[in-house]
Order: structure tokens, then sequence, then C-alpha cells
């Protein structure tokens, strides 16, 4: 660390360009003090190192190379898809070093992250490539030890002879080994027999984290390069006129520059660019229509009673089950647009050289950031080049590649290495949010309370799809009607962590609650009844395992003590989203008449848990976000620019306003199905449901604390 | 332009900065410390916290030309082989996601740690909670803090 203080600039960016490729596992703090330990470089192993396969290569000695090839964002893939191919190499972990892949076609599928779908995606190619290493080290083995294979067994990085107890450790077979030919098919364990799976390991970049190592692409540094901002119009405005003179003056500006409706500030640090940004006086026009928030509010009024609607699914006759009813209960639910904002504002380096490009940066989709990227400079693919830094957040804004784009077309203009950062201005109102949307949910029940009918229809900006229309409660339902509604606008909008579900589950498990309290009957086991009579007899097709539907439903309501209690408040919420189930519950107490959130209860099935620890806490941070935008996050628009533009009109959640969260898992051995998404959707739901159990009080708007109905009780938030 | 000498980590710089910069960006840009992270630059959300003689500060929103004699550490030296107490908390807790607002949590818990060395749960959750986590690792942040005190 000294070393690293006492540098200059040139050395730290030597230091900057290794450490970012590779680190340690299993970092010792007390460092070498152990005489026997030989610690290599990361270069060194990387020089010596016999390759096996495109994750995997070890060294003569015994160090693991693995590579990680999917963006790592915070949903824990840099740890978890290591753990699953040294599980099957049966590695000794202390040994593993990881390194963050750059973009590779060839080797790699699906580099992507996104759809909590890289372990469901991974799973198996990353447990063949662990186990057929394995398999070659026994062979080689085998040979040199002049034995059976089936006499052979191997444990935490040695092949062991158990009749004579030999053991040979794997940096003494790799020579051989890799030279062998990959057997076609590999046996993979049972799960029962997993040593590194299901084991809570840490995060392979603890100590780069919390010693403020640069990691992430706004820390990225290249000899020679210019940094540069970018002025963005507001939605559905193109340029009017640029007066730059002021922003000009700044020291340390170096050029401004338009393009496409942009305009860039260059110079060589940061500040200048900031200050100078502030002085650049840009005028705009309209250029096709601009919108604000009252335009959304009657467009959702106006569309959803006539608007053109696509008929997502249709089963049986509606209108005659809702004729003959005894009963009609309808709702509707509105969410406003939200901003990803991730803590790390959008940036990307760029580096034009005639026709070949050098991109590094933060993204959730490095092969789109290549593709637009060469489409632009009319280039091939394979003349792009990507280095995927570690991602500061992503919640699905990093799936696009405006911000690459951008960044090379400057440095194509300005004929220089370029790195464009955000500021926390531009990332609120540089776009693609979040769509708003808004619901109208109707039931038609008989006289014993049965849900015959059910209609949704959703009228989306800019959502496409804002159905799930073969979920819950499809196939539980005779008569059902699906439809969606989208207006187009120029306000861009983009998957969300958990897209559309992210709301469609609160506004969808909120009106299940309201059906089953109108018909007197319990809220789980109104949805139980719906659950076993889309087991018995389906109605049309269905998306969902409805036992691994139940089985969290039953679970939730016996861990969270449903209805035992009569001083707690309970709200329930079940969802399917991205292969994954998961309910939870609320608690809410009274104290000195005012309603307490004491406790959220999880219950997720996404079968095998890779990694609890990080498992644990993609629940946990899925609540919490789930919770902080329902309670607390409102976006706005204002002539085709929104009102909250940083996080002081912009409420993120913060520490004191989160419950305990207690989280259980499935233990099932189903192959692993999702986890960065799913316990997101079910949270507000189950919070609005509790609230309205506590308060008479529905919720049917997007954020809470700005409903009326919220100021009349004043919610508070008990912590551990 | 003027030239400041700051103390840093123990080590004395000079740079060569506008003196309304920010602290912050004289780490990043001009000293390359860029442990300290960028995210709001209004004072909002502690991303950028470093300890200005021992005490938690912002440094998007500290210019570099108020800073004069005072003792700034930053996430690189707030220990030399990362072994500070807070920092073995946070990885024995494993509290970050995707991390980049952990070396602000780890300097505002450091600098609470170094005033109030056993502090209450109240106590910790008034401090941390100028510091906003996207990725939501609060129960984490806590956990480690109370085991960070409890260890020292
Ligand atoms: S960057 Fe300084 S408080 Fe947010
Ligand atoms: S760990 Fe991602 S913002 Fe805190």
């Amino acid at each position: 660390m000294a070393d690293l203080i006492k540098t200059n600039r040139r050395d730290f960016l030597k230091i900057a360009g290794t450490a970012a490729g590779g680190l340690f596992i299993g970092f010792y703090w007390s460092g070498c003090d152990s005489p026997k330990m030989q610690v290599l470089s990361d270069d060194e192993v990387l020089a010596q190192a016999h390759n096996f396969n495109a994750f995997l290569s070890i060294s003569p000695s015994g160090d693991v190379v693995i590579y990680s090839p999917n963006p790592e964002l915070g949903q824990n893939i840099k740890t978890s898809f290591p753990m699953v191919v040294a599980e099957e190499l049966d590695a000794d972990w202390e040994k593993v070093r990881v390194f963050q892949a750059n973009l590779d076609n060839d080797k790699f599928d699906r580099q992507l992250t996104g759809g909590s779908g890289a372990m469901p995606h991974s799973w198996e190619r990353l447990r063949k490539a662990g186990a057929t290493a394995r398999h070659l080290l026994l062979v080689a083995a085998a040979s040199q030890l002049e034995v059976d294979m089936d006499e052979l067994a191997t444990e935490k990085g040695e092949v062991i002879h158990k009749k004579s107890g030999k053991k040979i450790a794997y940096g003494d077979l790799v020579a051989d080994a890799s030279q062998l030919e990959a057997p076609e098919d590999v046996s993979l364990k049972h799960h029962k027999d997993f040593k590194i799976i299901g084991t809570p390991v840490k995060n392979v970049d603890n100590k780069a984290m919390f010693t403020g190592k640069p990691l992430f692409g706004l820390d990225f540094y290249r000899e020679g390069m210019v940094n540069a901002m970018i002025q963005r119009p507001p939605f559905g405005m193109k340029i009017k006129s640029v007066d730059d003179s002021e922003a000009k003056k700044v020291p340390g500006v170096t050029d401004v520059v338009t393009f496409n409706n942009n305009v860039a500030i260059v110079g060589n640090t940061t500040w200048p660019l900031l200050k100078a940004k502030k002085l650049l006086k840009v005028t705009y026009e309209p250029d096709g229509t601009v919108e604000s928030t009252e335009d959304h509010d009657r467009l959702f009024v106006e569309l959803m009673d006539k608007g053109k609607a696509q008929v997502m699914r249709k089963d049986g006759n509606v209108d005659q089950a809702f004729s003959k009813a005894a009963k009609v209960v309808s709702a509707e639910y509105q969410c406003p647009f939200l901003s990803h904002s991730p803590m790390e504002p959008q940036n990307f380096f760029a580096h034009v050289k005639g026709d070949k490009v050098e991109l590094v940066g933060p993204t959730q989709t490095p092969d789109r950031a290549r593709m637009e990227t060469a489409q632009l400079l009319d280039i091939p693919t394979e003349n792009v080049s990507v280095e995927i830094t570690r991602l500061g957040g992503g919640f699905g804004r990093r799936l696009r590649a405006d911000f690459v784009v951008e960044a090379a077309e400057l440095s194509k203009i300005l004929n220089k290495p370029v790195k464009v950062t955000w500021s926390r201005e531009d990332d609120m109102t540089g776009g693609a949010y979040r769509p708003a949307v808004r619901y109208k949910f109707q039931a038609a029940l008989d006289e014993e309370g049965n849900m015959i009918g059910y209609k949704l229809r959703g009228v989306g900006i800019n959502a496409g799809n804002t159905t799930r229309e073969n979920n819950f409660p499809s196939g539980s339902v005779d008569n059902l009607l699906i439809e969606s509604v989208n207006h187009s606008s120029p306000i861009t909008t983009n998957a969300w962590r958990a897209p559309i579900t992210n709301f469609l589950a609160y506004a969808e498990q909120s009106f299940i609650d309201e059906v089953a309290l109108a018909v007197d009957k319990d809220p789980v086991k109104f949805r139980l009844e719906l659950l076993d009579r889309a087991k018995n007899n389906p109605v049309g097709e269905i998306h969902y395992d409805v036992d691994r539907m139940k089985t969290v439903v039953e679970t939730a309501a016996e861990k969270s003590n449903w209805g035992k209690d009569a001083n707690v408040m309970q709200g329930f919420s079940v969802y399917f989203s991205h292969r994954s189930y998961v309910a939870q519950v609320a608690n809410i107490e009274m104290e000195n008449n005012q309603p307490v959130l004491k406790k959220i209860t999880a219950v997720t099935d996404c079968g095998i848990v890779v990694n609890p620890t990080g498992a644990n806490q993609q629940v946990r941070g899925g609540i919490v976000d789930g919770m902080g935008h329902a309670m607390f996050t409102n976006m706005t628009f204002k002539d085709g620019l929104p009102t909250q533009k940083n996080f002081d009109t912009y409420r993120l959640i913060r520490m004191k306003e989160v419950p305990e969260v207690d989280v259980h898992f499935i233990d099932n051995g189903i192959d692993p199905t999702g986890l960065g998404e799913p316990a997101l959707p079910p949270t507000g739901g189950a919070i609005a449901n509790a609230i309205y159990k506590a308060t008479g009080k529905r919720l049917r708007s997007q954020p809470f604390i700005e409903q009326k109905e919220f100021s009349e009780f004043n919610l508070e938030i008990k912590r551990v | 332009m003027a030239n400041y000498s700051l103390k840093i980590n123990g080590e004395t710089f000079n740079v060569d900065v506008e003196e309304d910069t920010p602290l912050l960006w004289v780490l990043r840009d001009h000293l390359g410390l860029v442990g300290t992270k960028y995210s709001c630059g209004i004072a909002q959300c502690g991303a950028c916290t470093v300890h200005l003689n021992g005490e938690a500060t912002f440094s998007c929103t500290l210019p570099v030309s108020s800073v004069g004699s005072d003792e700034v550490t930053t996430i690189e030296g707030l220990s030399k082989e990362g072994d500070h107490p807070v920092q073995k908390a946070w990885n024995e807790v494993d509290v970050a996601q995707c991390g980049y607002c952990q070396a602000g949590q780890i300097m505002n818990a450091a600098a609470l740690l170094k005033k109030n060395p056993s502090p209450s749960m109240q106590e910790i959750e008034d401090t941390m909670n100028k510091n906003l986590c996207r990725c939501g690792t609060y129960h984490k942040i806590r956990e480690a803090v109370a085991l960070a005190a409890k260890n020292k």
C-alpha cells in the first residue's frame, strides 16, 4: 500500500492495469507471514499455466486460474461461476485465482448479465469445464502411478491413490494432463457430494474493493487519454443553438464538440468538465412530441378506456362470467418512471485507431457494445475489442450500448483515446427508465367466492407487453382476458431489474388480496385454492410450476407464523419470475397507535443455492430494492426532462428505512434457476397488503409515501 | 491555478490545480487515488468519504483550497495491509454486492469507531445513514460495523 502511494502517476497506472485483471482469492490479512507459502504473482501464474479449456488453466505450482466471462455488477457471478468449476475439479479453493475474461465469442457464449440467466444457462458447461480437467488429471495420474483409474480419487487439488496412500498434486500432473484429448462425456457429481457449492465462499474481489483498488470503469486510465462529458438533449427535443463561449473559458477545457444532438466538453481532468457543463448554453426545440407527467396521467385514463389493446391471452368467455357474477371487484394501480441510478454513473473508454476500436468499461452486454460500435463506424465486428471492468451496479441500464457508442464516436472525432463520464445528473436525466404503467384488474366471483372471471389490462409508456400473460393466476380461472396497450414516447425506457414484474407483481398481488378479502377468505388459502385449480385442472397453457409455487407459499406461511398472532398484521405476496419462486410476508405491529413495519420473511425456491452468503444477500438486496422504490422513489417529467436530477430529490432507500429480513431457501436439488431479480417483485405487494390489514388503507399507486392515504397513518420502520 | 501541498495518507503531495477543485477530483484525477468514488457530487451519498483529521468528510464538495495542512486519509491509506478492523470485518461479513459504495462506507465506519469505539446500533445507524448503497447491503453494513467494534 505504501508503495502505491509513493509511486508517481505512471507507476500507478501499471498497478491499475494488472489489478483490474485478476486477484487472489482467499487472501490472508497477515500477508506472507507463513514462510512455507511461496506466493507467485498473477503474471507468473498465467505465464506457467497449462490450458484445459476456455474457463480453466492450472500452473505447475498448483495455482488454478479460472476465467469468469460474465460481467460482475453485484450479482456475485465472479465468485459463484468459479465455485462451480472448482467444485467439479475438486480444486483447493485457496489456490484458485479468478480473472474477468474479456469479450470472446469463440470461447464463451451468452457473455452478458441480464434476466437472472447466467447461472441457469452456464451451470452445466461450468461443471463440465471442471469435470473434464479433473478427468484428464486422473488419466495422467493413473499412467504415472501405473494403476487403474478407478483406484484413484481427488480431493482439494490432489489425486489420491487410496490403496497405497500416494498423493500427486494437480500441479505435478498438468504438463501431461493438458496434452491429453478431452473426453466427450464426463460424469458430474451428485449435488449431495458438493464440497464448495453450498458453502459460504467470500467475494473474490473483497480485498481489492475494500482497499480501494481500481476495479471499476470510472477508475480506468490510459496514458494519453482525454476526459469528456456530454450534454444530451431532453426527450423529444433537438439542438437549436449552442453558445459555448463561457464553457470554453474554463481552465482545463480543451475542446467543445457538437455531434449528433450532443455537445461534448473535452479536457484532461473531470472537474473542469463539470464546471463548464453548467456554463454551456444550449437551447432546444421540439423534434416530435415533448411529454410531461400530466400528459402521461391523461393518456393512462384515455388509453385504459379506449386504447387499442393487444389481446395477450383469452380463456373461456369473460363477458358471460362477469354478467352472471355474484360479485365483481375492480381496481386500478399505477407506477411512475424510475431511473436505474447505479452508484457508479455511466462511463466508457473508447479508442478508435483507424478501423480498429478498443473499448473498456462497465457493460452488461459487451457483445451489444461491440456490434453497435462496429455498425456505427461501419467496420467488421472482429475489429472491436471489449474489456469488461467491474460494474458499480447496473440494474438493466448497462444492457444498452448508448454510452459506449457515443464514446467511440467521440474518439473518432477527436482522433484520441477518450473516457466519457456521465455526471450523476447526466445519468439520471440521460434516459432509459423503468416505464410508467397503469393496470386495471377486474375479478368476477360466484356465490361461493370462487373466481370465475379475471380481466387485466395494462397501459404502458414504451413498456412493450405490460403483462406476463401465462403467469399466475392464468391457468386457475376459467374465463380470463389479458390485454396490453402501449403508448410510444420519445422518453427512452429499458429493462429495469425484474422488468415489468417489478411493478406488475405488486399490483397483481395487491389485487388478489383485495379479491380474497372481498369474499372473506384468508389471502393465503385463497391463493392455494387457485393453485390447486391450476394443478388439478389447468385452464390453457401455464409457464409456472404449480408445485414449486405452492411450496414457497406454504413454507412462507409456516415460517412467518401466518395468521397465528392477532397483534401482528401480515401481508402476503408471491411471485414467479426469472424461473424462480419467491413468497414474502410483511409484518406490521401497532405501537402507540402507529403502524410499525417490523419484518419481512422471504422464502425462495431458486433451485440449488451455489453460494449461501451471496444468495442470502441477493434476496435481502432485492427486497431492499423493491421496498425502497415502492415506498419512496418517484420520477416525474416536465417538457421531456426528469424533474429529479440527483439524490437530493430522487429519494433512494437508506439504512434506517430497512426492516429485519428473514431469508429461507427451499432445498430441492433442482439445477439453479436464477436469483438476481426474483426477490424484488413480491416485496411491494407484501408491504401494501400488510398496510391494508393494519390501517384499512389500500395503496394503489407508487411511491407509497406520496399517496394521500399514506399521510393519514405514517408508517414507521423498526430495525433490528 | 494554484499550488497546494497536501498531506495524504502520511505523504506530502504537491498539486497544481484550480482552487475550487474538490478534493475528490484531486485524488482521482491528479494523484491516481481512485479508491475514493464519485457518485452524486452534491454531498448526498457518501461514496466519496475520506477522513479529514480523522473526521468523515465528503470529498466531492470540499474545495482543495480549504484543506490546508489538514491530514487527509483515503481508503488506500486506511491501513498498510488492508487489515484495519473495519476492513477485516467487511471481509468477514462479506458485505459487498457491486462494491462501488463500500470504500465510502468503510471510511465512514472507521471514523465512527475512532470517535466511539463501542457504538450502539442506533449510533451506528445515525452515522451510516449518510451513505447510500444502491445494492441494498444495509443489513450487512450494520453487522460489519458492530463486528468491527467488537473485534477492535
Ligand atoms: S459523491 Fe460525494 S457525497 Fe456523493
Ligand atoms: S454494494 Fe453496490 S452500491 Fe453498495
